[in-house]
């Protein structure tokens, strides 16, 4: 009985750690879709990136001889997030501007071209081998019966859900306090009125795309170090849950974004725990076709009304 | 002397439709000019090309002198050329007080930094952006209304919130699309109150696109009359309301 419970508590470590994960990646979607209204494909690959630049970031600095975890995740965090919003800012300015007003699906092509470009350009830099990483936090707290089933509650586990709860708090603070948040709001409201009252559009539709590109940048760096392999196919699964997580949660909705991301990390978590690891994808879309019969547009979404 | 808005020979084409043909309007300072027409004789178009909503396929626009034709809505409307629109755009997820802080983003300190930390240069602009934006509620009467959500203003309400929004932008030439469509009586002889107290108090130049002939009539200092997409006439109230064409186009032939 006490096993049952160390089972399920450990799933749920489990499930909040990608849950963390799809949240932040989430928000990259769902900012880019409330905004202009398309589907960044290629959020997957940047999420990749940011796993990539924080990896060589963290090498470099242990071979300068930097040995805190502390200082390395934090160095990793920064130059991950400063270069990840870069390449995010770039990729509207390159391959979605051009094709803005037209139709919705040339965006679409072009984000897909996008996503495989960014994939064969790491494979080419970086080879398409797994690179590996030791553990940089190791430890953590045992709960439960040494006999039986005991639950392990990583030091790593406990940084991944601080550090993604800070930045769920700073996204919630900049988007709700300040100017630039409000004029994100407004855009997402009615972009083209946002224009006439002397906004720059395009400047916030661009950093839009590096918020979400700074936010998945978070997620990657953490999971990357969590996980300890990347690859360069990385990132197109779990920007596929990831866009999920967004659906799931109300595409547009940022709290749905990361209520979503929870709800799929946990949902997987528990399959995998009491079914089979491979039922966790039949799971998570299953639960995504059941929210969508019922409503359609997510859980925190809002019904789409018909603009004249 | 130079006009304070000038458009010669506005062409908007949209494949094989000649939306506006070889339009010419002028405002002065502190004048109410009105374009009227049928429904689909391309006034709002017109609008359309003045802000920067559309690119205008040919003509010049000159604001101050200066030409704005070409250049994107936000230049514009900096430049101080504001607008509403036929159908109510407010943003309706945010507060009444929200609306007219978004209005004046550009007045603000720009540098996302001292937004972040709130510096005091930032702190000051803000709180004078947020003066205007309690002055202005003042003048439209909705003061006690500033942390609502626009949405759930009555109808009356969010025309006056977007003239309240345009003029915390401080603009030269505010641009009126139908501002009395949908209101009664009293609230159209209350707009054609407000509209006439901004050109008197604020120096502001009207351009105003309406179907209220009597609204029209009472406040206008010339009108400008549009049928499909060509100029038909120009004048006076008492010169339109006796010009034969524009009765013609209006009633259509006998």
């Amino acid at each position: 009985m006490a096993d049952q419970f160390y089972l399920f508590i450990q799933q749920l470590f489990n499930g909040f750690t990608l849950g963390s994960a799809y949240a932040l990646i989430a928000i990259g979607y769902t900012m880019v879709y409330g905004i202009i209204g398309m589907i960044n494909f290629a959020h997957g690959e940047v999420y990749m990136i940011s796993s990539y630049i924080g990896f060589i970031v963290i090498a470099a600095l242990m071979m300068m001889g930097v040995d805190s975890a502390f200082l390395l995740i934090t160095g990793a965090m920064i130059v991950a997030i400063t270069l990840t919003s870069v390449y995010g800012f770039s990729i509207e300015r390159v391959a979605y501007r051009p094709v803005r007003g037209q139709n919705r699906l040339i965006a679409l092509i072009s984000a897909i071209g996008m996503s495989i470009f960014l994939q064969n350009y790491v494979r080419v830099g970086q080879s398409s081998r797994d690179i590996a990483m030791p553990p940089l936090v190791e430890g953590g707290w045992t709960f439960g019966n040494p006999d039986g089933f005991e639950a392990t509650l990583t030091y790593m586990r406990v940084v991944i859900w601080v550090i993604t709860i800070a930045a769920m708090i700073a996204l919630t603070l900049f988007v709700t306090r300040t100017k630039m948040g409000r004029a994100c709001r407004a855009c997402s409201e009615d972009l083209g009125m946002t224009n006439l009252l002397g906004i720059n559009t395009n400047f916030i539709i661009a950093l839009t795309f590096a918020i979400g590109a700074a936010m998945a940048a978070v997620a990657g760096v953490l999971l990357g170090t969590f996980y300890g392999v990347i690859n360069p196919y990385v990132g197109f699964i779990l920007g596929l849950k990831a866009f999920t997580a967004a659906v799931l949660g109300g595409i547009g909705s940022i709290p749905g974004a990361m209520l979503g991301g929870m709800l799929l990390g946990i949902a997987e978590a528990m399959t995998a725990g009491y079914l089979s690891a491979e039922y966790k994808d039949v799971v998570s879309f299953g639960l995504l076709i059941l929210v969508l019969l019922f409503r359609p547009y997510g859980i925190l979404g809002k019904p789409e009304v018909e603009k004249v | 002397m130079s006009h304070l808005l000038e458009a010669t020979d506005l062409k908007m084409q949209f494949g094989g439709l000649l939306a506006v043909n070889n339009v010419s309007l002028h405002v002065d300072d502190k004048e109410i000019v009105s374009v009227i027409g049928p429904n689909g004789a391309g006034k709002t178009t017109v609008f359309n090309c003045l802000t920067g909503f559309y690119q205008p396929t040919d003509g010049i626009i000159l604001y101050k002198g200066e030409p704005i034709h070409g250049l994107p809505g936000h230049i514009i409307s900096r430049k101080g050329v504001v607008r509403t629109f036929q159908h109510v755009r407010l943003f309706k997820e945010m507060t009444v007080i929200e609306n007219l802080l978004v209005a004046q983003n550009r007045h603000l300190n720009t540098s996302l930094l001292a937004g972040l930390l709130k510096t005091k240069g930032y702190r000051k602009a803000e709180s004078e952006a947020m003066d205007r934006a309690e002055y202005w509620l003042k003048q439209v009467d909705l003061l006690d209304k500033a942390n609502w959500l626009a949405g759930n203003l009555a109808y009356g309400q969010q025309r006056r919130l977007e003239i309240a929004r345009c003029m915390v932008t401080e603009p030269g030439l505010i641009m009126l699309d139908e501002p009395a469509a949908g209101l009664n009586p009293k609230e159209t002889s209350d707009l054609d109150g407000l509209i006439s107290h901004l050109r008197d108090e604020f120096n502001l130049a009207v351009l105003l696109i309406e179907h209220d002939m009597k609204l029209v009539m009472d406040i206008s200092d010339r009108i400008y009359v549009v049928n499909q997409g060509a100029p038909l006439a120009q004048g006076t109230p008492e010169e339109i309301q006796n010009n034969p064409d524009v009765i013609k186009a209006y009633l259509g032939e006998d």
